[in-house]
């Protein structure tokens, strides 16, 4: 089992100085990912809050090679840097013990939403990269807008709340599930809060031969509005209310990670953060009661699937 | 700092001094708490060092030594997380001061 | 020894792809250019190339796989047309902005709506602004030979900026055509090896690559962008004429087409240039001074020397295969005209948009094209500076 004591004295892929929030939860996830594997890593990164906190110009946060060069095609981005190491291998141009990983990150807008095409594409033909998506739930980097991983009844300043609208209408897309359906040899999901499993689940993804998806959630305290210093006890409830299952699915064997010694009512997730405050008011009750119908359906569903 | 004329940029927009961010000084967001590191009751389990998200936490010689004060925003994640019932991380008032973020 | 095949243009990019053999090939199917993305994958399939063939979901992705192919070091191209060069917007000004050498063949066709899948200039002269070297063909030939040439041009340590080379959909993608394929040996002696410049995959220097500039920067970054290209020039001119010592075949930034005592011209690229040469015969041996004009390098235009050129005649007439709704003139018509602007007795310039949708230029609308600027030229009066060829009024 990893020490924290020997990750710490591994040298930092991503280093001080960039601008991301007061407990911000991207550094904290890409803390462990970036030291689950040793080997050289190319990143490619969508924009977003991590592209643009970590490289304003002249400065850099990153100690590590990497590529920016769009919002919605990371995962593109990275199968073509993977594609020319193929092809200089085989020509002869890069040794054949050379070791290089490939990583493509976007948020849950790159991801999700404008980059779900270039990823489905990207992971369809097989390339061997990791994909981790950091889930916010929104457009952090630009204020908070929804995105399809927005989730029912928060409310984001494109789905705000007000006299006529409980916030977002819509249940959040299952894009883990979605990974899952391209029968792609690692789909896993985990949070920064339970560091073993997201680490392993990192070692994990980088080791194995192919395309491997990570979708990791991302604390937020400047979208989600709570107290930024409770970040990761937020995170402990995310998993214990099963609003966000830790689970695995290799070679399309499913595997849950985390069960809740007893799963905790969605309330205690929403009661803390400002973006679901308005579901306490009387005539959105029933979105409350929405959310919890849907997170029980989906937690029954996984159950079922890892035979559990 | 002295900006590069067009001639100089690298072309390409691409920043070949890996990780100089280290010049960004984001302690000097600070506003108002700031965490004080009390070593006698520290049982190095690194959780500070994991869940910061400026990296402030001082390691030395394979030990967590107290907070880098450059770095850290305040943000208080250390403290919350911080094990033992005699805290070794505790917020503090600070107090204000207006300062630049860099150190050129 | 050159060998002589029958090729349409789909087949004479691909053939030069298979001599050049690039390190990295992405590239989604469209009409007209899908033949070229078949020809290259059936090669691949046959083991006759050695790069890694990428076959994206879009071209937008497929621009995207380029861009991180060359940024991570190598030789890179693509195909494409119209609808796809259009999905491929955005990223073309990035390939630019990073100063990556892709080069892409484009079988020029019409935009959407409505959709039509023909021949015409919208696609490419649309994306001109975005910062790439555009290089356009007559024939199967010119094809064939800028598509070499693009990569020498593009790669050069002075330039490093991506080339698009044009070739009239199915006029001259689907055509086919008896043209000199050189030995591949020749070619690949040609071309050289690929010169890297901060390639990713060097692993050493850990590189941010494409960060994000504020207004201190960005200024800065986009001027220095612009030297690549306005360092092209020299470069297009010494490629062309290395090739012409190596193939016999010369080429520079445009043709000119029985222009020596020539009062009257007509300005025109592409295929259409062919026609107008047979025009330009006809009407020569009615005694008519008139020449053609064919610029081959659209970007970066060679505003002086298509000046030089043009300065002394008495009527031009340039031919547009794209329009810029809105705009005083099209696109090439604009560029030559204000080429001319600072010499003192300026030759009176006409526009004719031609041919959108693939709509057929014939001698004939040529050689009423040089009537008028006969008119014009006798009696000194332009009635209509803008107008439109082979269109129902």
């Amino acid at each position: 089992m990893a020490k924290l004591k020997d990750l710490a004295s591994m040298e930092d892929r991503l280093v001080a100085g960039h601008g991301m929030c007061l407990g911000c939860g991207i550094p904290l996830i890409f803390r462990i990912v970036l030291r689950a594997t040793e080997d050289p890593l190319i990143i490619a990164n969508a924009t977003g809050c991590l592209e643009v906190c970590t490289t304003i110009f002249p400065r850099t946060s990153w100690n590590v090679t990497w590529v920016h060069s769009a919002f919605e095609n990371a995962a593109a981005t990275i199968a073509g840097v993977e594609s020319m190491y193929k092809a200089l291998k085989k020509k002869g141009r890069i040794p054949e013990d050379k070791k290089i990983k490939f990583l493509g990150v976007g948020g849950d807008g790159g991801t999700y939403d404008i980059g779900l095409q270039a990823l489905s594409g990207a992971v369809e033909r097989g390339h061997d990269i990791v994909y981790v998506c950091y889930d916010n739930n929104a457009y952090c980097n630009t204020g908070g807008q929804r995105s399809s991983a927005t989730p029912l009844g928060a409310s984001a300043t494109t789905s705000p709340e007000g006299a006529q609208s409980p916030g977002k209408l819509q249940r959040r897309k299952d894009l883990t599930k979605i990974l899952v359906a391209h029968n792609i040899p690692y789909v896993a999901q985990a949070s920064p809060n339970r560091w073993q499993d997201l680490y392993k689940k990192a070692q994990k993804a980088f080791e194995i031969e192919g395309p491997a998806f990570l979708n990791i959630l991302c604390l937020c305290p400047t979208e989600w509005k709570y107290d930024e210093s409770q970040g990761i006890r937020l995170a402990q409830t995310a998993i214990d209310t099963c609003v966000w299952p830790l689970y695995e699915v290799e070679n399309g064997k499913y595997k849950i990670n985390y069960l809740p010694k007893e799963k905790k009512p969605v309330l205690d997730w929403v009661k803390s953060q400002g973006r679901f405050r308005h579901l306490f008011k009387e005539e959105n009750a029933w979105v409350l009661e929405e959310y919890q119908k849907q997170v029980d359906e989906d937690w029954e569903e996984l159950k079922k699937l890892a035979n559990l | 700092m002295k900006k590069e004329t067009w001639k100089e940029l690298t072309i390409g927009t691409i920043n070949l001094d890996a990780g100089n961010s280290v010049k960004n000084l984001t302690g000097t967001w600070r506003s108002g708490k700031k965490p004080q590191f009390i070593e006698e009751n520290c049982i190095q389990c690194f959780f500070c060092w994991l869940y910061c998200p400026h990296s402030a936490i001082r390691v030395e010689g394979e030990e967590v030594k107290g907070i880098n004060y450059d770095y850290c925003t305040g943000c208080g994640i250390c403290s919350v997380e911080c094990p033992p019932k005699e805290k070794a991380i505790t917020m503090i008032k600070e107090e204000m001061k207006l300062a630049g973020g860099s150190t050129e | 020894m050159s060998t002589l095949k029958t090729l349409n243009g789909n087949q004479s990019i691909a053939e030069a792809v298979r001599q050049i053999d690039p390190d990295v090939m992405a590239a989604y199917p469209i009409t007209p250019s899908t033949a070229i993305v078949e020809t290259i994958a059936k090669f691949k399939a046959d083991g006759l190339i050695a790069g890694e063939f990428v076959c994206p979901e879009s071209e937008h992705s497929a621009m995207s796989v380029c861009i991180g192919a060359s940024s991570a070091g190598g030789r890179v191209m693509t195909a494409t047309a119209s609808q796809g060069l259009a999905l491929m917007w955005e990223m073309l000004y990035i390939a630019a902005g990073l100063r990556l050498p892709i080069v892409a063949a484009i079988a020029n066709r019409s935009l959407s709506a409505p959709i039509n899948i023909h021949g015409d200039h919208s696609d490419t002269i649309g994306a001109r602004d975005s910062g790439w070297i555009q290089i356009y063909s007559e024939n199967c030939q010119e094809a064939y030979d800028n598509f070499i040439q693009a990569f020498r041009i593009g790669e050069d340590l002075k330039v490093r900026t991506p080339v698009l080379v044009g070739l009239d959909g199915f006029i001259i993608s689907h055509s086919m055509e008896v043209i000199q394929v050189e030995d591949d040996d020749e070619v690949k002696k040609f071309i050289g090896e690929y010169k890297n410049v901060f390639p990713v995959l060097d692993t050493s220097r850990k590189m941010t690559v494409g960060p994000i500039d504020f207004t201190d920067y960005y200024f800065e970054h986009k001027r220095n962008q612009i030297e690549g290209i306005e360092n092209a020039p020299p470069v297009i001119e010494a490629v062309g004429k290395e090739f012409g010592l190596k193939f016999g075949r010369e080429y520079g930034f445009f043709e000119e087409y029985r222009m020596d005592d020539a009062e009257l011209c007509i300005v025109v690229m592409s295929s259409a240039a062919g026609t107008c040469k047979d025009a330009v015969d006809e009407l020569r041996s009615e005694g008519k001074r008139i020449g053609l004009l064919k610029p081959r390098i659209f970007r970066p235009f060679a505003h002086q020397k298509i000046a030089e050129a043009l300065k002394k005649m008495k009527a031009i007439a340039v031919l547009d295969r794209s329009s810029s709704p809105g705009a005083f003139g099209a696109p090439l018509f604009t560029e030559v005209r204000s080429a001319l602007y600072d010499y003192a007795e300026r030759p009176k310039i006409v526009n004719y948009v031609y041919g959108l949708g693939g709509r057929d230029i014939k001698v004939e609308h040529f050689k009423e094209v040089g009537l008028k600027l006969e008119k014009i030229a006798e009696t000194g009066k332009v009635e209509e500076i803008y107008g439109y060829i082979n269109l129902r009024e």
